[in-house]
């Protein structure tokens, strides 16, 4: 009998233990649910909506979104902010179909997109740490220096005709109806990539401890400089990457990609649990983000309704999230 | 392989060595024009407890800080064990075994214990952290300050007092030399307190030199071995704390003698003085359990209560800060509700936060913005003062109150914590208050400028204010108050004259259940 009593006090306590290790999973459990009842609901509506044809391409569709979600989500997790995203995809798109057409090699042209990114990220990030401007401030001028930048490299789209870039995005391998792409493939690499590092390198857990508080982290003897530029040298490169990506999936570069693209990454991010407070959030989340943003533009066309249908139910669920975020954030205070 | 172990290995030489373990001289720091810090010498040996004394702005923090790596040296050598080291960096501090724990608990809430103890020497494996590994040494650690948590739950879950011990299990390295404890018990309350000291016996039992700096100065004596003053910036001097009488301590930390007790004053609490601010049957939650107050014109009602006793908790509700479950309030005996400081404000009662910094000055405004803050708000948008009617305003309280500041025009936050508790002060006065209510004015502000609130306390009832002082320390309470009243576990347990109270008979009612007494 007292045994029994023990017993189920172990699994009270246990409980209590498993949930309070982690209630910063929480948010992501959340954006899980919603993510499940729009399948579901999905499913019941149309008949034919949780295929392995529209399941494969969500991840075909939402590769870049998905790379961009990655990148800042390391932002975001320092406190900070990367609007420049966006406009970074577009000339690194930009550079990378202007370099092609001038004949350049693909296994060439890749790194230096990558490094352009990479190179604006860091611009960002010595602007924030060294001159002491707002990620806010700094991001936008990044936002505006890139998309400038894109014009600079052409007024016109470029068409791209390399195969390798082309095969990243129509390669297709298939299995049960399930495909993928190489893009795919990429995108899910960069996923477990970010997640490794959060988790398990120094460096990920000081990218946590510089948005829990940034002074601390410095008086704890953590490299806060290093790892904020960093961050935003990650992002920059996700968004070369994605650069990549998105100049197969258009099979063209064009100065005007990915306007607003900022805007849907960091609702992505955002819907996914990370708190634009800095200091908590997964990797994992964002992707989980990623496709509720993606599902919701999958049931919208399904639907043949207006695409801005897709904005403003994102708006609405991105509403949603921060308040509940808000009152986890007030409630964990309260304790 | 366990890190406890290596620190039960490294540090058992309770040997008092004659080379000190750290050394430093002719320390100075200048920040701009100002010398913060003056040719200061200190040393600490191996397995003592030394204590670092002085006002505010003499000079503590600042010397601090450059042991522990967050500011730089301007000239002045350190030493370990007699060799000449360098510490450019909190790392390079703790690679050299001075581990500190900073007044504000500078952790991450959002991480967990484990890595609020072990990050920045994480265990590894296959080039990745080690999270079990972790886990292990964080617990080995907690359980030898006898602390029992899970090492993954978020750090910000758990008590104040339990984030000081595991901000110190994170000074404790294998080879941690000196434990810099920088105002370590000014949230605690009287357990915490003797279970921090506990911990502090042992390690210095197993070699390692703790400084302590406190601005209580029972502590001081409790647990010190050796004191060093400060004042200005400049050393005073070394001594054993056996042979410095308190009132040679308090003289040497003013450099003057110390002001005589305030005369304890005699106005009884006249029970015929109209009822200023009352309340009844106040309830909030198990922090304030139906407690009866009355505040009456021209009377300082102190409230003596440990941290818990719903002491904060009163005083917010007395000025409408914080909504009550249930209860009423009565100002000049009508019954009225508050919901809201601007109500409050509205009919004369205010309301200074213990919690200065987070809501109270705004440092980066001056002073004169801040003195004018609250008048400012009340008169609304509409009614703006000028610029000249500001200043005159803020210089009139700054000779009012004796605030020190170069200028009006200074950043309220480049001042000492005295000065800024007396801007703070300034601004609600400027509202002309009739009930004022002060939740730990003094708290961590040096000796002078507490005895200088005391006073203007004890003037402002003299001209007719009401004032309820909340304060930890028993004997301010007893100095200030004509009448106390005292809280336990949410409950009013006594009001009594002060004058008829010793500060004996005070703490027994502040601590003991009433079947005990």
């Amino acid at each position: 009998m007292s045994g029994t009593t023990t017993a189920v006090r172990d699994i009270g306590t246990g409980m209590r233990r498993f949930v309070g290790r982690r209630v910063s999973w929480i948010p992501v459990f959340a954006a899980l649910g919603i993510l499940l009842v729009l399948m579901l609901a999905g499913q019941a509506y149309f008949g034919t909506f949780i295929t392995p044809r529209v399941l494969s391409s969500l991840l075909l569709d939402n590769a870049y979104l998905l790379i961009l979600a990655v990148g800042m989500t390391f932002v975001i997790i320092t406190g900070g902010i990367d609007l420049s995203v966006g406009a970074v995809l577009a000339f690194t798109a930009m550079l990378g179909a202007r370099l092609l057409s001038e004949g350049l090699p693909a296994v060439l042209v890749i790194p230096v997109m990558l490094l352009g990114g990479s190179l604006i990220g860091l611009l960002i990030g010595v602007l924030i740490q060294f001159f002491d401007v707002q990620p806010f401030i700094a991001s936008l001028a990044g936002l505006f220096a890139a998309r400038g930048l894109a014009f600079l490299v052409s007024l016109s789209s470029i068409k791209v005709e390399d195969p390798l870039i082309l095969w990243l995005q129509t390669k297709l391998f298939y299995l049960d109806g399930w495909f993928l792409s190489p893009t795919g493939i990429i995108a899910l690499l960069v996923v477990a990539a970010g997640a490794l590092v959060l988790h398990f390198t120094r460096f990920g857990r000081t990218i946590y401890a510089i948005g829990g508080n940034e002074q601390s982290a410095r008086l704890m003897g953590l490299p806060v400089v290093r790892t904020k530029l960093l961050a935003y040298v990650i992002s920059g490169a996700c968004a070369g990457l994605a650069g990549v990506v998105f100049t197969a999936y258009q099979g063209a570069g064009y100065p005007l990609n990915g306007v607003g693209t900022e805007l849907d990454t960091i609702a992505a991010v955002v819907i996914g649990g990370t708190l634009l407070t800095g200091g908590s959030g997964y990797v994992l989340g964002s992707m989980i983000g990623v496709f509720v943003y993606g599902m919701i533009k999958t049931a919208i066309s399904f639907l043949g309704a207006e695409q801005s249908w897709t904005r403003i139910t994102i708006g609405a669920l991105l509403l949603v999230f921060v308040v509940v975020q808000r009152v986890i954030v007030s409630r964990s205070n309260r304790r | 392989m366990s890190l406890a172990a290596v620190v039960e290995q490294n540090v058992t030489m309770p040997e008092p060595s004659t080379t000190p373990v750290l050394e430093v001289s002719g320390a100075t720091v200048r920040f701009g024009r100002e010398v913060a810090l003056d040719s200061v010498d200190l040393r600490i040996f191996a397995g003592e407890v030394h204590s670092i004394m002085g006002e505010n702005g003499a000079g503590k923090s600042t010397l601090i800080k450059a042991l522990t790596g967050a500011i730089a040296l301007d000239a002045g050598v350190i030493r370990m064990d007699g060799e000449v080291v360098r510490i450019p960096s909190p790392l390079d501090a703790q690679r050299l075994g001075i581990g500190a724990v900073y007044q504000e608990i500078d952790l991450l809430p959002n991480l967990s214990v484990a890595e609020n103890i072990v990050l920045g020497r994480e265990p590894r494996r296959r080039g990745g952290i080690d999270w079990p590994a972790m886990r292990r040494i964080a617990s080995a650690l907690l359980a030898e300050l006898g602390v029992t948590i899970d090492p993954a739950s978020p750090l910000g879950s758990h008590s104040l007092a339990v984030q000081q011990l595991v901000a110190i299990a994170r000074a404790i390295s294998a080879d941690l030399r000196v434990l810099v404890l920088d105002e370590p018990t000014s949230s605690l309350d009287a357990d915490e307190v003797a279970e921090l000291f506990r911990v502090i016996r042992d390690l210095t039992d197993r070699g390692v030199a703790v400084l302590f700096i406190s601005h209580f100065l029972d502590q001081v004596y409790e647990i010190g071995d050796r004191i060093t003053v400060l004042r200005g910036g400049a050393l005073v001097g070394e001594y054993r704390t056996t042979e410095l009488l308190r009132i040679e301590l308090v003289q040497k930390m003013l450099g003057r003698a110390p002001v005589a007790r305030m005369a304890r004053r005699s106005a009884d609490p006249d029970s015929t003085a109209p009822v200023a601010l009352e309340g009844r049957g106040l309830r909030r939650g198990e922090r304030l359990r139906d407690v009866d107050i009355r505040v009456h014109e021209a009377e300082v009602v102190g409230v003596a209560g440990l941290l818990g006793s719903g002491r904060t908790e009163l005083a917010r509700a007395l000025a409408g800060v914080d909504t009550t479950d249930s209860g009423t309030l009565l100002v000049d005996g009508r019954p009225t509700t508050i919901r809201g400081p601007r109500r409050g404000i509205a009919l004369g009662i205010v309301y200074s936060s213990e919690d200065r910094r987070a809501e109270g000055i705004i440092g980066e405004l001056t002073v004169r913005e801040n003195i004018a803050l609250a008048i400012q708000a009340q008169r609304g948008v509409l009614h703006l003062m000028s610029r000249a009617r500001q200043t005159e305003l803020a210089a009139s309280w700054i000779e009012a109150l004796g605030i020190r500041t170069p200028s009006p025009e200074a950043l309220a936050g480049t001042l000492s914590g005295g000065n800024q508790q007396k801007v703070m002060l300034a601004r609600l006065l400027a509202l002309a208050p009739r009930v004022l209510l002060l939740d730990e004015p003094t708290r961590g502000i040096d000796v002078g400028a507490k005895v200088e609130v005391q006073n203007l306390v004890g003037e402002l009832a003299a001209n007719g204010m009401s004032v309820v002082f909340i304060s930890a320390e028993l004997e301010e309470v007893l100095r200030v108050s004509t009448r106390i009243v005292v809280l336990r576990d949410g409950l009013l347990v006594a009001s009594l004259p002060a004058e008829a109270t010793s500060s004996e008979s005070l703490l027994a009612l502040v601590t003991q259940p009433d079947d005990g007494a």
